[in-house]
């Protein structure tokens, strides 16, 4: 079981082209459609989880579902943490090799004009794909919507304003403030979402 | 500051997915321990982002390359993903009592829109340092056509502009020996 749990997610990692949410449909097809390791419910609730839970959603999906996996399977709950392990590596290890030697191509390379003009346009496309992946995140379920709860979408508009203002403005010459980290960030608006929606 | 704790504190407070990671990264590798300058910082997201796998490993893997080597990869790598495999394993043997406080679904219905502006803004910096000038402004409104509102995926978009810019690059040159030859 551990051994086809690691090729399965090994199979996953290699076909997951393009971030998290690619890897959460590769990994209902595989482990719900094909394997039948979990139930359609049970990947609902993996979804919201490992959006939930801090950590890259492939990990933490992958991580959740091999334990779930032996979980469903029966096994005991040593082994259903083996089986998260397993999965986690399964899907990390092949992407790493492939990057890292085309990684080392691109250094190698990276002298040549053509190969430093390519890297000039993608720089570019790179900050349209940021953007865009920001404004796919502009969304009810992040933001509460117009015919839900009015509360909701107000505390979410200003406190997206609040961070971006915060994060963009300059630092003001001989000013002693510190502008506050992302992280330090995200730990406020936690306190502030327990505070307001108490 | 240590490449496996650098990545381990990146991993910890990504919320939300890879693209919740470029804030974090930026702000420790780009503008506190200056190890990699915003140039590199979008080729690492760029080739990240067209190879297959978790976006926020892959960055890990080369940017800790990149730094000290295999041994940087490997050690940062570790560093992201640690936290998050035993948290989520945590929150898979405690579910239930987890997911009825209302505390923790507040607190991330607060967190949420912080997540999308932290994303939101660096891409004002990162535009800066791509050096985007009136000419060549279109690249990046067509990225985010293409995939926001076209629904293309990212990978196909790099793909396509590493395409068009060999066929220009090789187009150009060809125009400038002509014209060398013709003077």
């Amino acid at each position: 079981m551990l051994l086809k749990l690691f090729l399965t997610f090994l199979k996953i990692g290699v076909f997951t082209f393009g971030g998290g949410y690619a890897m959460v449909a590769l990994i209902q097809s595989e482990v719900v459609e094909r394997q039948g390791w979990l139930t359609t419910q049970e990947f609902t609730d993996l979804l919201a989880l490992s959006q939930m839970t801090p950590g890259p959603i492939g990990i933490n999906s992958a991580t959740y579902a091999g334990y779930a996996a032996m979980q469903a399977e029966g096994y005991g709950q040593g082994l259903s943490v083996a089986g998260a392990v397993v999965a986690s590596l399964g899907v990390v290890l092949l992407p790493v090799v492939l990057i890292l030697g085309v990684n080392y191509l691109l250094s190698r390379y990276k002298e040549l004009p053509v190969v430093q003009f390519v890297l000039k346009m993608l720089r570019l496309a790179v900050v349209g794909i940021i953007a865009s992946a920001a404004l796919s995140l502009m969304n009810a379920a992040n933001f509460g919507s117009l015919d839900g709860d009015m509360k909701q979408l107000v505390v979410s508009v200003a406190l997206f304003v609040a961070a971006f203002v915060v994060t963009v403005l300059p630092k003001r010459e001989g000013s002693k403030m510190r502008r506050p980290g992302p992280i330090a960030m995200l730990l406020i608006a936690a306190l502030v979402g327990v505070a307001v929606y108490w | 500051m240590n490449l496996f704790l650098t990545f381990a504190k990146i991993g910890t407070f990504t919320i939300g997915g890879g693209y919740a990671m470029i804030p974090l990264m930026e702000e420790e590798l780009v503008r506190k321990s200056r190890s990699l300058t915003a140039e590199e910082f979008l080729d690492v997201l760029a080739l990240s982002q067209a190879m297959p796998g978790v976006f926020a490993v892959n960055m890990a893997a080369v940017v800790g390359n990149r730094l000290k080597g295999l041994k940087g990869s490997v050690s940062a790598i570790c560093g992201t993903v640690l936290a998050p495999i035993a948290i989520i394993l945590l929150v898979a043997i405690l579910y239930r009592r987890l997911s009825d406080n209302p505390h923790v679904e507040h607190a991330f219905m607060a967190v949420r829109p912080v997540v999308v502006a932290l994303i939101a803004a660096p891409v004002v910096r990162l535009a800066k340092s791509a050096k985007i000038g009136w000419s060549t402004c279109w690249i990046p409104v067509a990225a985010v056509v293409l995939i926001a509102l076209l629904g293309v995926s990212p990978v196909w978009v790099i793909v396509g502009v590493m395409a068009l810019a060999v066929v220009y690059f090789l187009g150009r040159k060809k125009t400038n020996i002509n014209q060398q030859i013709h003077k």
